[in-house]
């Protein structure tokens, strides 16, 4: 593993990292918001590892440079970059958006109705409903019955 | 209510700047950077800057939330009704070619803006409406509590 | 360009790949967009209904081999967007839209008893789109639309269950979590594209496919495979990734379960189906092992362990929730079979299971009607207040264990032979096992349906025509699909073929048949 290796692959090294500082976010904290923080910082691993993957060394934006009658001149010698990942990306993040915004707003009922955004608070509530439900419905298996 | 007065006072030289700029961005979207996603994100931006500085009150009578409610259903609509009428004219769903059989270059720049138009619509409802959800969210007092 | 200028105007036939999905995503959006409490119901039933009757059109075409591609606004295929129609999707489209249609009727009564009023438009809106991202799952040939459509799907399922909340606050924590899981399900299965479009730089399906099979053996493509079938795992909650399902079907309104136990997880399996055998070959997913070393036991342990858990249930609806994932696994076992009758038994399984969980599910929602919950001693008795509800318990009851004579016998029928076309014979009467477990708690609830005293705090009236019409289509028609097996398992069969070929596929087979 050579330097020029690791630095090489840059883009993959930060992509491994905030996926994985994203979902140990996501599984180990429990607090409800900072779950959605960390699934938020996943999915943009994702989107970073898509964007730097569009990446064409010495590239520029992929727009047509046009003259002053609005034509498009189409010159061979000037390199894009490939657009077709950001697009996708584009919708990755408009799908992000709508998880976050509602993630958020359950988090905001679900505060409304148990009063914690802790999930061993949540969960503890959860447990004493079940428990609750077992003794007058006889017993279950299975987690929160 | 004369407190921030600056505040106040920026916020209406910006107001203007912020959605002309947002027209802008959403019809120069088929020519350069920008489009629908852009246009329709700054022009949200005028409405939340105009109800984070002079209250939720406010630019809810300038944008009540029923119409940012019927605006996500009708950009969707414009967008994907741009893609039946494509396929009245006997083309392909989303096949903008047809709107001008001679001229397809010409045919796609009218398809994008229209389905951009429907995309600017929707995402300016989005945006609003989250942050009126967000904002307007009254804590639920219940019959007990009073 | 010109050459398609001069192409003939698509006739209505043409458009109907489209169709299928553009006349529920109006719906939705229409439904908001007029705000009336009253136009909302007729507008998604009359859009399911034309959805069910294009799928059947698109279904009568494919079904003898051969497949119908349509290229989205006009762009060829290996750039554009591609929706491709053969037997093996096809069957899918005609199951998702016929539970949309039944279930829907049934909903109108059930909804009304268990969502507020005012949020019923929006309700109807969210099924549409939810239905839309579920039919455009399964309809589309290229690789990042699957995605697209899924999150479209998975976000209005996650409000849908959401909604349960009026009747129990769980359905909120339950709604939470799945949206975290089926969140990073949905990114895995992103970051397993990303890898595929840098390896090959395309994203159709069957362009994937020829450039994977010119790759040969190759790390990236590999990790896209390991991802891919990860993200599917957790949305099709295959065994240790089921921890979203019990409790969303739990708490979700029924209409919302019974819809989503039907279709949801099988759009998910038919995804996998998809990715595992007509963009990765056949050949790369025997040498990677995953069917026959991760899938195979997984699905044994989803068969004996969600079986065992529902066993010990005190509440019906979370008894059948924990039996759909051992179902499942009946579904992923057929896949590990890797052979041709294991994969007609996963997809006649995803068939059969679809409407014999759909017609329980309904029920269950029937009973909540009347009861106000389902634990078993407050159902206790009520199949004989209310004969028709259980009656269709006790047939869709005997079709989830595979009695002969029902849907459920034929599925498993199959998934015994594609046993022992392997040599497993071991693995036959494993399935017989879990088999007997699912009689136990089938038996369970017959037991506190009839043989126990009505509870008398519960209504002791038959459920409405509204929800008994819609139950015993689907607990007919699990009876009806264990007799006539023309449909299910021809289309099955021809699935399995295609899929064991790989992508390149079914113009070939239709070939290759007329031989």
């Amino acid at each position: 593993m050579t330097l020029d290796y690791i630095l090489g692959h840059m883009n993959y090294w930060f992509f491994v990292i905030l996926m994985m500082i994203g979902l140990y976010i996501v599984i180990s904290y429990g607090n409800l918001v900072k779950k959605i923080v960390g699934l938020n910082i996943f999915q943009a691993a994702v989107f970073m590892l898509y964007i730097s993957m569009g990446k064409i060394t010495g590239g520029t934006a992929p727009i047509f440079p046009t003259d002053l009658q609005g034509k498009i001149q189409i010159d061979p010698n000037i390199v894009y970059t490939n657009p077709v990942p950001h697009v996708l990306i584009l919708t990755a993040i408009v799908v992000g958006i709508a998880t976050t915004s509602l993630g958020l707003a359950l988090i905001v009922r679900i505060r409304e109705q148990y009063d914690s955004i802790e999930e061993q608070e949540i969960l503890d509530i959860d447990a004493a409903t079940a428990h609750a439900e077992n003794l007058a419905h006889g017993q279950a298996m299975g987690g929160r019955a | 209510m004369h407190h921030h007065l600056i505040l106040r006072v920026i916020t209406k030289l910006l107001v203007g700047t912020i959605i002309l700029f947002a027209f802008y961005v959403q019809f120069h979207g088929d020519f350069s950077p920008g489009g629908g996603f852009q246009a329709g994100v700054i022009m949200a931006v005028a409405f939340i800057l105009y109800g984070l500085v002079f209250g939720l009150n406010h630019v809810q009578r300038v944008l009540p939330p029923w119409v940012v409610h019927k605006m996500l259903a009708l950009g969707v609509l414009i967008y994907a009704g741009t893609g039946v009428w494509n396929m009245m004219l006997g083309g392909e769903f989303l096949n903008y070619n047809i709107f001008s059989p001679l001229h397809p270059s010409h045919g796609q720049h009218s398809g994008i803006l229209y389905v951009e138009l429907g995309v600017g619509i929707t995402v300016t409802g989005v945006m609003v409406a989250i942050y009126y959800a967000f904002a307007g969210r009254r804590p639920f007092i219940g019959d007990d509590d009073w | 360009m010109s050459a398609e200028l001069q192409s003939v105007a698509l006739s209505w036939q043409d458009q109907l790949p489209v169709l299928q999905i553009i006349i529920p995503f109006f719906a939705g959006p229409l439904i908001v967009l007029l705000g009336s409490r009253r136009l909302a119901w007729p507008m998604a039933f009359a859009a399911s209904v034309a959805a069910l009757v294009i799928a059947m059109m698109l279904l009568s075409r494919v079904i003898d081999g051969g497949f119908i591609s349509y290229h989205m606004g006009g762009w060829a295929p290996p750039i554009g967007i591609e929706y491709r129609i053969d037997a093996a999707n096809a069957l899918v489209l005609v199951l998702i839209a016929a539970i949309a249609v039944v279930v829907l009727p049934f909903a109108k009564v059930s909804i009304a008893a268990e969502v507020p009023r005012r949020h019923h438009a929006l309700f109807y809106a969210m099924f549409m789109l939810c239905f839309t991202g579920l039919m455009g799952v399964v309809i589309t040939g290229d690789a990042f639309n699957v995605f697209v459509f899924l999150e479209i799907s998975s976000l209005s399922t996650y409000v849908l269950v959401a909604k349960g909340a009026s009747k129990d606050k769980r359905a909120l924590t339950a709604a939470y979590d799945y949206l975290i899981m089926g969140t990073i399900g949905a990114t895995f299965f992103v970051i397993g594209l990303g890898f595929l479009y840098m390896a090959t730089g395309t994203l159709n399906m069957a362009d994937l496919a020829d450039r994977i099979a010119l790759l040969g053996p190759n790390r990236t493509v590999q990790a896209g495979f390991a991802f891919i079938v990860i993200g599917m795992a957790l949305k099709a909650a295959m065994f240790p990734l089921h921890h979203w399902l019990p409790n969303a079907y739990n708490y979700a309104p029924s209409a919302v379960t019974a819809f989503l136990a039907a279709t949801a997880t099988k759009a998910a399996v038919y995804v996998m189906l998809r990715f595992m055998f007509s963009v990765f070959q056949p050949e790369f997913v025997a040498d990677s092992g995953v069917a026959a070393y991760i899938i195979g036991p997984l699905a044994v342990l989803a068969m004996f362990v969600a079986s065992f858990i529902a066993v010990f249930q005190n509440n019906f609806k979370r008894m059948l929730a924990y039996s759909s994932i051992a179902q499942i696994g009946y579904m992923l076992l057929g896949i590990s079979f890797f052979n041709h009758n294991g994969l007609t038994a996963t997809m006649v399984h995803l068939f059969n299971h679809g409407i014999t969980k759909a017609a329980l599910f309904m029920a269950v929602g029937a009973l909540v009607l009347r009861t106000g919950t389902t634990f078993y001693d407050r159902i206790a008795g009520m199949g004989r207040v209310m004969p028709f509800t259980g009656a269709a318990v006790v047939v869709a009851g005997l079709s989830l264990i595979g009695v002969p004579g029902t849907a459920g016998f034929i599925s498993k029928w199959v998934l015994v032979q594609a046993a022992f076309d392997n040599g497993l014979w071991w693995m036959a009467l494993a399935i017989m096992a879990s088999s007997l477990l699912a009689v136990i708690y089938v038996w369970r609830v017959v037991e506190a349906l009839y043989l126990k005293a009505p509870n008398p705090e519960a209504v002791h009236k038959e459920a409405p025509l509204m929800m008994i019409v819609p139950i015993w289509i689907m607990a007919g028609s699990t009876v009806w699909f264990g007799f006539d097996t023309s449909l299910t398992l021809g289309a099955a069969e021809m699935a399995a073929t295609a899929l064991l070929n790989g992508s390149s596929g079914l113009a070939e087979i239709a070939t290759s048949a007329m031989q």
